[in-house]
């Protein structure tokens, strides 16, 4: 009863926000009051229903309803609450029911937080995003209902993919989702605004924040995903450059590019069209994700539901809405162009050039993931695009945006003086060469990479602390410390986001020249060294998990005859899934992580033992939180607020035509 | 029911199948250096039956079977090169995760700096034609409009 409502709402919402879609677009055509504000009403209603479908999905998981077919293939009654309920996510329908559980949710967000947008703005954006609520929920409707029953239900269902059974993994598709979906508000703003025919200062504020929201929920997707990896799939690898990470990396791209053109348009009234377009694109992106992780047409690890008649739907979403807005935007975007002014040096140049690396190595990245599809399709050509062309191909643009990073952060709007910004970084610059110097010489036969990352990341760093500095002004020590503590909140965004970039350069510098592997075949009770630590292999024990078996092994690990951590890796087999994982024994530190993996029992009755010192393996995610956190604080920032507030005031003075 | 029976025996051949480590123990070249050039080779060969995946990193039982194809041939004197191509003959290009440049494959080779080049083009004189209107600016005047006006003034 509660999965038929469940699937009956789904129907009345795909109604909802077909009225969602028409009204107020026709309403701002013709300055209909009534009409507009159907838009408003018509999001929490869309948000209501498309909530209630979920929560009754949810509902069918947690109590293991297994007369649906979506449970059955994707829980079972052993597995535990966090599972069930991740579950829900953890396949193609209900991922597609969540994704557009977040498109009702923002698009309700842009409702009830827009009050300050221009009226016929606002039931534009609500149109707009109205229309994508369509298509997906017409895809879920037609090709993918999650709510199937089946005639004879089975007595228990079949798991959850072993390897989603993580807490990492639990959290990880809901924030990606949050950030591809996100990026369709700025996608709506940016063809309302295309269809208004007018950007300016303003429309670059309202932007700003839900891109900077999308993005920061993108970062903590991408790098909750990547830290899965790491600790989940046994080798310690954190980024494999496969299809469907590509396809979230590329929207983060773009969203990066357009957050700092985005703050541009709001300063200065330039690079608008320029802007519109990577707002059109960063959705389009996601949208290209979806069809990657969707279709099964390049074949990765993650690839789900391999379908092709979903891959045509969503091929037909995707060229409705890039078609459109990008026709749009040939049509209208000529009538954008721009007051501000500037030099060729200048903070505006500096955006441009970072723009235009983000953008090209995000297309870089694109061709790469589609050439092996090109390939086939145009020269019948079988081939691969792996991890060493991405390295080779993406990895230059990234140096030359550290590079270039410190000075144009400091650059002064409009026009800008070369020799002063840069006299102010020379200590940076200064710090930054003689730690990369410091790590040549203490290495010894290794590869570059490792003091050339060191040495990028502290530049990188390092310049930041110097912008937040030259941010106080001139005066005593103390006032200016009193100064910078001042500062508006986007200053400290924008030195905690650059500060967490430079240290995730170094760190994945430093992981890559300077991991050490160990294997080996050792017995119970046999000790080795790894970099200096004493490993001893204490134990290996069969064990009962709640729906697995595991064989996990203690292992004591020591420093100069100091303890320093027992870990336990495993290896469990999943019966109901038939599949294996390996659990590593990681022992986390500041400074290094010690990796440990426990592999076959020999015919000597030895055990394979794989293990890795991981230098600064935390620090790649810690600058991925402090990039987010650098989002975070910016979206504080209170000229989002304070303006608002204004601007509120001076619409209402505008009389309704 | 056939289809029961196919779940039934792929299901008990996962579970024979009890996950291995990548590079196996016994597999590692007693020579420092040979294995050294066998891990880096490794690193760029795909697993055929894997989703993305290196031989080097891959649990699969043809990952094996290349990794220690890959050892036979440096064992046996092949330079790097010369083991790949080997590889590649017998597995075709679809097991380079590192692709050649050779023929259309160029192009993906060279779209990263040629769009670069175009994208640096365009932004290069968006960044003109921004500054050749800065100079229109109440405050300045180019050489020319200076000398035009002087001319004008003169009438």
């Amino acid at each position: 009863m509660i999965v038929e409502l469940g699937h009956f709402v789904l129907i009345l919402a795909l109604f909802v926000a077909t009225i969602q879609t028409v009204m107020p677009l026709v309403g701002a055509h013709y300055r209909w009051t009534g009409w507009m504000a159907v838009g408003e009403a018509a999001a929490s209603v869309q948000l209501l229903l498309v909530a209630t479908s979920f929560a009754a999905l949810t509902y069918a998981f947690v109590t293991s309803d297994f007369s649906v077919a979506l449970v059955v293939n994707n829980s079972h009654t052993l597995k535990p609450m966090l599972y069930k309920v991740a579950g829900v996510w953890g396949n193609h329908e209900g991922s597609l029911l969540l994704w557009s559980l977040i498109l009702a949710a923002f698009g309700a967000s842009v409702a009830w937080f827009g009050s300050n947008l221009p009226p016929t703005l606002r039931a534009r954006v609500l149109a707009v995003q109205g229309s994508i609520g369509v298509a997906f929920l017409l895809f879920m409707l037609l090709t993918s209902n999650p709510f199937l029953r089946l005639a004879v239900p089975p007595f228990n269902g079949q798991d959850l993919n072993p390897l989603l059974q993580d807490p990492g993994l639990a959290f990880h598709p809901p924030f990606l989702y949050l950030g591809y979906v996100g990026l369709s508000v700025s996608f709506s703003f940016a063809v309302a605004a295309l269809i208004e025919g007018r950007v300016d200062a303003a429309w670059g504020r309202w932007v700003r924040p839900w891109t900077l929201a999308a993005w920061v929920f993108l970062t903590i997707g991408i790098a909750l995903g990547s830290w899965w990896a790491y600790y989940e799939l046994g080798w310690g690898g954190f980024w494999f450059w496969d299809p469907v990470e590509n396809a979230s990396f590329m929207p983060w791209l773009i969203a990066a590019a357009l957050l700092h053109s985005a703050i541009v348009v709001e300063k200065r009234e330039a690079l608008k069209a320029w802007t519109i377009l990577l707002a059109i694109l960063a959705f389009g992106f996601s949208l290209i994700g979806t069809f990657i992780v969707r279709s099964g047409v390049i074949t990765s690890v993650h690839a789900f539901a391999n379908d092709p008649e979903r891959g045509v739907f969503i091929l037909l979403i995707l060229g409705f809405f890039m078609g459109g807005a990008l026709l749009l935007f040939a049509f209208r975007a000529g009538a954008m162009e721009a007051k501000g002014l500037f030099a060729p040096v200048s903070r505006e140049s500096a955006l441009v050039v970072n723009n235009l690396l983000l953008s090209v190595s995000c297309m870089v990245v694109f061709v790469g993931t589609i050439w092996p599809l090109v390939a086939e399709l145009l020269w019948d050509r079988k081939l691969s695009v792996g991890e060493p062309f991405f390295n080779a191909a993406f990895t230059p643009f990234m140096v030359v945006l550290a590079l270039l990073l410190p000075l144009g952060a400091i650059l002064s709007w409009k026009r800008a003086l070369i020799g002063r910004p840069f006299r102010a970084l020379i200590p940076a610059l200064v710090l930054a060469v003689s730690l990369c110097l410091l790590a040549f010489a203490m290495q010894t036969g290794q590869s570059a990479l490792g003091p050339i990352g060191l040495g990028l990341g502290a530049w990188v760093v390092f310049g930041a602390v110097i912008d937040l500095w030259l941010r106080s002004g001139r005066g005593a020590m103390a006032e200016r410390m009193g100064r910078i503590l001042r500062l508006p909140r986007a200053d400290w965004g924008k030195f905690t986001a650059h500060t967490g970039f430079g240290v995730t350069v170094f760190a994945v510098a430093a992981m890559m020249a300077w991991q050490v592997e160990d294997i080996r075949t050792m017995r119970v009770g046999e000790s080795y060294d790894l970099k200096g630590y004493t490993v001893t292999l204490t134990s290996v024990d069969k064990e009962t998990g709640p729906n697995y078996f595991t064989t996990m092994a203690r292992m004591d690990i020591s420093h100069n005859g100091a303890f320093v951590a027992t870990v336990y890796p495993e290896k469990r087999i999943y019966p109901v899934a038939g599949m294996p994982t390996t659990e590593a024994g990681i022992d986390y530190g500041f400074t290094r992580d010690l990796y440990m993996v426990i592999g076959d029992a020999q015919d000597d009755g030895s055990w394979a033992v794989r293990s890795y010192f991981k230098p600064f393996a935390n620090w790649i995610w810690g600058g991925c939180m402090l990039m987010a956190l650098g989002g975070l604080i910016s979206l504080a920032d209170r000229r989002y607020r304070v303006a608002a507030g204004a601007r509120a005031r001076a619409v209402k003075a505008v009389p309704a035509e | 029911m056939i289809y029961r029976m196919i779940r039934a025996i792929t299901l008990s051949l996962t579970l024979v199948a009890t996950p291995v480590l990548a590079v196996q123990p016994n597999e590692v070249l007693s020579d420092p250096v040979l294995e050294a050039r066998a891990r880096t080779l490794s690193k760029d060969l795909r697993c055929l039956v894997c989703r993305n995946e290196n031989i080097d990193d891959s649990n699969a039982d043809l990952a094996r079977d290349l990794r220690l194809l890959v050892r036979e041939r440096l064992v046996a004197g092949d330079s790097d090169d010369a083991a790949i191509a080997y590889i590649v003959d017998r597995y075709g290009e679809y097991v380079l995760l590192n692709p050649t440049s050779k023929g259309a494959n160029l192009l993906l080779w060279i779209a990263g700096p040629l769009m670069l080049i175009l994208g640096g083009a365009i932004a290069g004189t968006y960044v003109r034609r921004r500054r050749g209107l800065a100079e229109v600016g109440p405050n300045e005047l180019s050489q020319d409009e200076e000398k035009r006006l002087a001319e004008i003034l003169k009438d």
